[in-house]
């Protein structure tokens, strides 16, 4: 079985991201840039389901400029197969991201598709869903447990009410949530390795993909502060408050 | 301007974030439709019919669609929506299953997360867990949107009087199947509609201590939520999820017990009108949104504020 796995490069999620003056984007000169948290989780279920010998082989892709190399590096050393970067502006459209995703996996056929439920910077949580639509395959998303048998995949989802289990027939997509797994550490004799792994680098003109977009960012601004408040002695104190001065208990 | 909602229910009772998505709706303004796809959901119909400014509601009621897989409705919605210059759908677990599907078979983009609508073309997101606020225009044809229900008030539930329109239309789903599910069970408010929530951190430290805020929430009539460190950690189920990637609440009053402040979380309760922090730590993050902050040792003060309500 094949599993193709998408990787986006994104700020650090440790990094609280600043406006410019401009308000025409967020700051990224400087930041400290990683693997989107869900997409190692992506990876981390691939690598483990091949060392089950329920995958044989696992192809990472990225869309970005030549920077996320260095994101599939990272997959590649978590245990990823080899690596394709389709070479595009960063940060285009979810659609054209899935259209171009959807060219490759009609290249290479996967047997089963996983991604990040959403990219955290962005926060749109829609490619994954985008990219099953237009293969015209079933979908799991908000995954955190997913098991492969007899050509399908039982796959146990977060919602909002609790979890849910559905049975999707492969090949199909899953997109993961923050349970599924921990990512394990990379350890430096893989990121040794992860240096002589194939990597190929692709153009959304050889997909035949077209990038445009009909979705125009006006501004980007700060979001409204919240006015630090003080600090209470007691609970009675705080009883006193939130009866009186704040008014939100009787 | 014609407005299609995908509303939200379990097949008994439509949801309060079908009527925030509404109210959505009227700000872009034109007649709104309503869409109910679901199993033995004609109540769920009659609710929508009745709701203030809706104009007309659609109901697709199949076996079919029990469990609103996202295969067969993104095709039942993709042959309803191009008679419409707005899809939109609540940005519950749901809507953001089902939409992107419907957007990419339209072939348009989707906004997701929308918490304010400018003008008919232009809307307002919140991105990189709400540290940055996008205000973004859209000239697809079909503008398709999930809308943050803290983002709007909900509308009238009442005094409307909707055309009720059958669809006939059987799309099974193939190659998806349900196979079971594990809901919360509670007498408590739902976490998204409660208007006051009490949330517990890793600071709880077990499921068995995680259950003194139990006390304290039937006292104030509270949801229960938590940081992404206790689901982790098992004290709680994953639908208590209150953050980035869980859910968005912004109730009256948020009291979090043993949360830090991290980011994530902040991005999920940033918007509650008044916030109290109970952390023993005086450093923590948290204090820097609380209106009130109370620098304690939790199992002192939880109930010893339960006492004094
Ligand atoms: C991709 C991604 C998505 C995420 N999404 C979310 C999300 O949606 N929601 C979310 O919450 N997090 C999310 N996180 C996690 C987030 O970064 C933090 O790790 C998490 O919120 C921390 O939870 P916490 O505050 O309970 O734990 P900690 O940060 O460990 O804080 C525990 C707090 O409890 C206090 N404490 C301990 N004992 C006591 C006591 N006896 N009395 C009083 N105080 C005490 C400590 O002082 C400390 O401040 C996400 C992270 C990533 C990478
Ligand atoms: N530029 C990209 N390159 C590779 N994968 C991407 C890209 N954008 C989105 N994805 C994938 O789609 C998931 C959801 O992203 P989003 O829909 O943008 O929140 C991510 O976790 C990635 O797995």
């Amino acid at each position: 079985m094949k599993i193709l796995v998408t990787v986006k490069r994104v700020v650090d999620y440790n990094v609280k991201v600043r406006v410019q003056p401009d308000h025409k984007a967020v700051e990224l000169n400087n930041v400290k840039m990683s693997i989107n948290p869900f997409c190692e989780i992506a990876v981390e279920e691939a690598v483990r389901l091949k060392e089950q010998g329920v995958a044989t082989e696992i192809v990472v892709v990225s869309v970005g400029s030549k920077a996320c190399q260095e994101t599939l590096r990272t997959a590649l050393a978590l245990g990823a197969d080899r690596a394709i970067q389709i070479e595009a502006e960063d940060n285009i459209d979810s659609l054209a991201v899935a259209k171009l995703v959807a060219a490759v996996a009609k290249e290479e056929t996967p047997d089963l598709i996983i991604m990040g439920k959403q990219a955290i910077d962005s926060d749109n949580n829609q490619t994954g869903q985008m990219l099953a639509a237009l293969l015209d395959i079933p979908q799991a998303t908000f995954a955190s447990e997913v098991k492969i048998d007899n050509g399908e995949a039982q796959v146990t989802r977060e919602i909002d009410g609790g979890l849910q289990t559905l049975a999707i027939t492969l090949p199909a997509v899953v997109t993961t949530d923050l349970r599924l797994n921990e990512p394990r550490f990379i350890k430096l004799p893989n990121i040794m390795k992860a240096k002589k792994k194939p990597l190929e680098v692709k153009t959304p003109d050889e997909l035949g993909v077209a990038t445009s977009s009909n979705i125009t960012v006006v501004s980007v601004t700060p979001p409204e502060e919240r006015q630090g408040g003080i600090k209470v002695s007691s609970v009675e104190e705080l009883v006193d408050k939130l009866k009186n001065e704040a008014k939100v208990i009787a | 301007m014609s407005i299609l909602i995908i509303a939200e229910h379990d097949n008994k009772t439509l949801k309060a974030a079908t009527l925030n998505t509404l109210s959505a709706a009227e700000k872009i303004g034109g007649d709104i439709d309503l869409l109910v796809v679901g199993a033995n959901c004609q109540a769920v119909a009659d609710q929508a019919a009745n709701v203030a400014s809706v104009n007309k509601v659609f109901v697709a009621d199949n076996d079919v669609y029990e469990h609103q897989l996202a295969e067969n409705v993104s095709k039942l919605v993709v042959d309803l929506a191009k008679n419409y210059t707005h899809v939109l759908a609540p940005a519950t677990t749901t809507g953001k299953n089902m939409l992107p599907r419907v957007a990419a078979l339209l072939d348009v983009a989707q906004l997701s997360d929308v918490v304010a609508v400018v003008d008919k073309n232009t809307f307002v997101r919140p991105i990189y867990a709400g540290n940055a606020i996008a205000t973004v225009t859209s000239s697809d044809a079909i503008k398709v949107i999930t809308i943050r229900a803290t983002g709007f008030d909900a509308a009238n539930s009442e005094g409307g009087n909707a055309e009720i329109v059958s669809l006939d239309q059987v799309i099974a789903s193939e190659k998806s199947r349900f196979v079971g599910e594990e809901l919360a069970e509670s007498d408590r408010p739902e976490l998204t509609a409660a208007s006051v929530i009490v949330s517990g951190g890793r600071g709880m430290g077990s499921g068995d201590n995680f259950k003194i805020l139990d006390g304290l929430a039937d006292k104030l009539g509270a949801a229960v939520g938590a940081s992404r460190a206790a689901v982790d950690a098992g004290y709680v189920p994953n639908d208590f999820q209150v953050g980035q990637t869980g859910k968005t609440v912004a109730p009256d009053l948020y009291i979090a017990v043993g949360i830090s402040g991290a980011i994530q979380h902040l991005a999920g309760m940033k918007s509650s009108k008044i916030i109290v922090a109970i952390n023993k730590d005086e450093e923590a993050p948290i204090f820097q949104v609380a209106d009130y902050g109370l620098v304690a040792d939790l199992f002192d003060v939880v109930p010893e504020l339960e006492k004094a309500l």
